[in-house]
């Protein structure tokens, strides 16, 4: 925390100017300039709440994580080449889960996890992972041309936040974040990284980079976030463990440890669900990691686990059927994951479409029967309280929110 | 954005350097113009044959080896386990040595245009090594699919990549068979459609063209019978190919028993000069050189005469080089961490072998390690579209971080050449110092740190 911070510190001095110049000149927004950093302001906004999106990139298997044993077509499609011939815990009498995510069932049982099934964004038809992950990101419709998105769908939260500061939403991990990144201030940081520079390489450097916004952007925020961890690792001395091996779980970790301090927002990615073949071996692989990731920062965020959503997303499920190679291509409706203390969990949201060949969306893909991005739309109204409006025409605009499905505790 | 009143426009050769090479090195004079860039093309590609990289023969060698050796492992047969062990150490060997080859060619090359060609290209069709066997996939696919084919047209390229056993492994195309072929009748194996929406969302059309669902199907069953084997390499297999003619893009190929390969190279000869391709890859090279918002009057350009030769590529690369926009005297882009790294090495020109003497571990600690802190993990983007090109996809605060680090420290592995930094400035940069920059570097408190400073700056990382 910034009063952790030894009086006059060079960091101190950093991180104040950094904000005054991120609010102003850097940022440029039209709302009243982001508030100077105090200890007041720290503990504030917005709320107590915590959420945590993660984007699923690849296209994750939604049938194949949330499986819909009961309904009559399932097995003609999925095979044991594509399960394994392992059910996986019972989740209800319809839906069963992948055994890889076995690890979280005492969370299911403590109503801290949960799905929503058959769910899409709007992209249909041409199934490009990268179209599709923008479209996710940006929670727009068809109707907005992606080049002219600018913010990501969390970031225009962010923007409806009265007293925002500059530690309320974190960007965590290498990959870009388009979801959460925009007018809006966002911290941008990846486990492990340290920055390490002499006082005197330091001044320099900020002269260097004055010239220009993105590197002086950049490197003030490193110089701040830098000091601050510094800081936080000296005044808590042993109280974390040895560091998390899995990448997924180091997110997590990271994640939890921000969460713990004054920020409410954070998003970073998990890579690597596209299972165009050998999808059982692959597809187990991720949800071990994804498993880990939820657990890490369940363990990391101890008591604020209680006050935390977690949302999965992924830009598309994939094909019913299995393809030639054991594995399934691009598809559309799939699976959102929900957990954390704050949600209702427990509990498959969401109408089931059925798999008979009519049902399916152009005779190959889950048809999509819900927007996913009205369950996001649902949580925020859910946990910050957010007018129904501003999430329907500022945050997703166009969206319609339709019934509540009353996914927050 | 680096550009300001008080600073005087980079040379034209300065910018060849930067931005259509691996930038500035006090060893060899920069390329003054779109000439002496388009000369680089015409003579033998010198770099490869200086600097050794794994190809496409050696890549199977190893994949077989692995293969059997793993076989043997999963009989239990008596010495398997040591076995896999060996292969697995000399693939790791070959690979970082490849690691070292590339780097020497990027840092060194007196070609610099070629080799950034080279990477343009290699990241258009992005193929990444998805299991251990296939780890030397990536550089025999550089090797033998794209260095040959960077001076000859973009149906000859396609060609090439399409049926390299690294791509087909990549986008599952060796698995790919017709339903109902008389392959996939008698194993039941079917259809993947991978590599045919990337072929046509990534590597021709772009995603923004006019085909459809319908089209990317059509295009998977045509490509039904690309295979490969370790001692042959690619191959045909007319009995994996979906019996019958198929459609794309509203043209019948095909049809006939046994299948031909003939037809799916028309196909791809059609996709290739199909005028939606030449706007994608006119766009890309205009964003991948010069702008993250090229003016669409360039891009035109550039795919207008990309139709005109039928996708001849010198021509192409003539078009990108002779338009104004391309010397725009603003530097958008910044370098990717392997550019970056390349730079830096070329700039403070160490003897060209200190790369390729560097041991294993080394190679870790001084290319590999970095690269992935700064967020280009070695020959593994995310996915087939390949590397970010947007500027502020690169400079966020973590990877700046590292940018920095090994700005700062990159000493202890060139210790003994580190330059004056008032003289390192002008070799790295030229004419394109800021003044800032220039005033900062003369006030370092030591050589390693004036130096970093100048590898950190804005100025060393655009182009």
């Amino acid at each position: 925390m910034a009063d952790d911070l030894t009086k006059d510190s060079p960091a101190q001095r950093l991180l104040s100017r950094r904000l005054f110049l991120r609010g102003s000149a850097l940022i440029g927004c039209s709302a009243a300039a982001w508030p100077m950093m105090s200890p007041v302001t720290f503990a504030a906004a917005p709320g107590d709440e915590r959420l945590v999106v993660i984007i699923l990139r690849g296209a994750m298997d939604g049938l194949d994580v949330v499986r819909p044993i009961g309904d009559p077509d399932y097995a003609r499609y999925r095979k044991d080449s594509l399960t394994g011939g392992e059910t996986g815990p019972a989740l209800t009498d319809f839906y069963a889960l992948h055994p890889a995510l076995s690890d979280l069932m005492p969370l299911w049982h403590a109503r801290e996890l949960g799905f929503a099934h058959a769910v899409a964004t709007p992209y249909r038809d041409k199934r490009s992972h990268f179209d599709g992950q923008d479209i996710l990101e940006a929670g727009t419709g068809l109707d907005v041309p992606q080049p002219q998105v600018r913010d990501g769908w969390l970031n225009r939260m962010l923007q409806a936040v009265p007293d925002l500061h500059s530690n309320t939403a974190y960007a965590v991990g290498r990959d870009e974040m388009k979801v959460i990144e925009g007018a809006a201030p966002v911290m941008s940081w990846a486990p492990n990284t340290q920055l390490r520079l002499s006082d005197q390489s330091q001044r320099l450097l900020e002269q260097v980079y004055a010239e220009d916004p993105l590197f002086h952007a950049a490197s003030q925020e490193a110089i701040a976030i830098s000091a601050k961890l510094e800081s936080e690792k000296s005044g808590r001395s042993m109280r974390m463990s040895a560091a998390p091996k899995s990448e997924g779980a180091q997110l997590g970790a990271f994640t939890a440890g921000r969460l713990r301090e004054e920020t409410r927002i954070a998003s970073f990615s998990l890579s690597g669900w596209d299972t165009h073949h050998n999808q059982r071996s692959v597809l187990s692989g991720r949800l071990r990691e994804l498993s880990a990731t939820l657990l890490a920062l369940k363990s990391g965020l101890g008591p604020v686990w209680g006050k935390t959503t977690v949302l999965a997303m992924t830009e598309f499920g994939r094909t019913a059927r299995e393809n030639g190679t054991t594995g399934t291509d691009h598809g559309t409706g799939g699976a959102l994951i929900m957990a954390g203390g704050a949600i209702k969990g427990g509990k498959v949201y969401g109408r089931w479409p059925g798999l008979s060949d009519a049902n399916l969306f152009e005779q190959r893909d889950l048809m999509p029967t819900a927007d996913v991005r009205a369950y996001a739309a649902w949580a925020m109204r859910g946990m910050f309280g957010f007018d129904k409006t501003l999430l329907e025409t500022k945050v997703f605009p166009r969206l319609d929110m339709g019934n509540d499905p009353r996914i927050i505790a | 954005m680096t550009t300001t009143s008080s600073r005087a426009a980079p040379s034209q050769a300065t910018l060849a350097a930067i931005r259509f090479g691996y930038g500035l090195s006090p060893d060899q004079p920069a390329p003054r113009g779109p000439a002496a860039l388009l000369d680089q093309l015409k003579g033998p590609d010198t770099a490869a044959q200086q600097f050794p990289v794994p190809d496409t023969a050696l890549f199977l060698t190893h994949l077989n080896a692995m293969k059997t050796a793993q076989r043997a492992r999963r009989q239990k047969e008596p010495g398997a386990e040591e076995a896999v062990k060996t292969a697995t150490g000399d693939l790791s060997r070959t690979w970082l040595a490849g690691m070292r080859g590339q780097m020497a060619r990027a840092a060194f090359s007196d070609q610099g245009f070629r080799e950034r060609l080279a990477f343009f290209w290699c990241d258009h069709f992005t193929v990444v090594s998805k299991t251990g066997p296939t780890l030397l996939g990536p550089d025999a696919f550089a090797e033998d699919a794209i260095r040959p084919h960077l001076a000859t047209t973009f149906p000859q390229m396609l060609r090439a990549a399409v049926t390299h056993p690294a791509m087909l492994l990549y986008l599952d195309q060796n698995r790919s068979v017709g339903p109902q072929s008389k392959f996939g009748l008698k194993r039941h194996v079917g259809l993947n459609e991978n590599l045919g929406r990337e072929l046509m969302e990534l590597h021709t059309l772009g995603v923004g063209a006019p085909y459809t669902q319908t089209d990317v199907r059509q295009l998977a069953k045509l490509l039904t019978g690309l295979g490969f084997n370790s001692q042959q390499g690619f191959v045909f297999h007319p009995n994996w190919a979906q019996p019958g003619a198929e459609t794309v893009l509203g043209k019948r190929y095909g049809g006939e028993t046994p299948a031909k390969l003939s037809d799916i190279y028309d196909a791809l000869d059609d996709i290739a000069l199909n005028p939606a391709t030449a706007h994608h890859l006119a766009h890309k090279l205009a964003v991948h050189f010069v702008s993250d918002s090229p003016d669409p009057a360039f891009v035109a350009h550039i795919a207008q005469r990309y139709s005109a030769t039928k996708g001849d590529l010198p021509a192409t690369y003539a078009a990108l080089l002779e338009h104004p926009a391309a010397w725009a005297p603003r530097r958008e882009k910044t370098r990717q961490p392997w550019d970056f790294l390349a730079a830096s090495l070329r700039a403070m020109a160490p003897p060209a072998d200190l790369v390729a003497r560097l041991d294993d571990k080394k190679t870790r600690q001084f290319i590999r390690n970095p690269l992935t802190a700064m967020g280009q993990r070695y020959q593994s983007p995310n996915g087939p579209n390949g590397w970010a090109e947007d500027a502020r996809a690169w400079i966020t605060p973590q990877a700046l971080s590292d940018r920095i680090n090994w700005s700062m420290r990159m000493s202890s592995f060139l210790e003994r050449y580190l330059p004056d930094p008032r003289v390192f400035l002008h070799t790295a940069l030229g004419d394109a110092a800021s003044p800032a920059l220039i005033t900062a570097a003369a006030r370092a408190s030591n050589k390693r740190e004036g130096n970093g400073l100048i590898l950190a700056s804005a100025d060393f990382n655009r182009r």
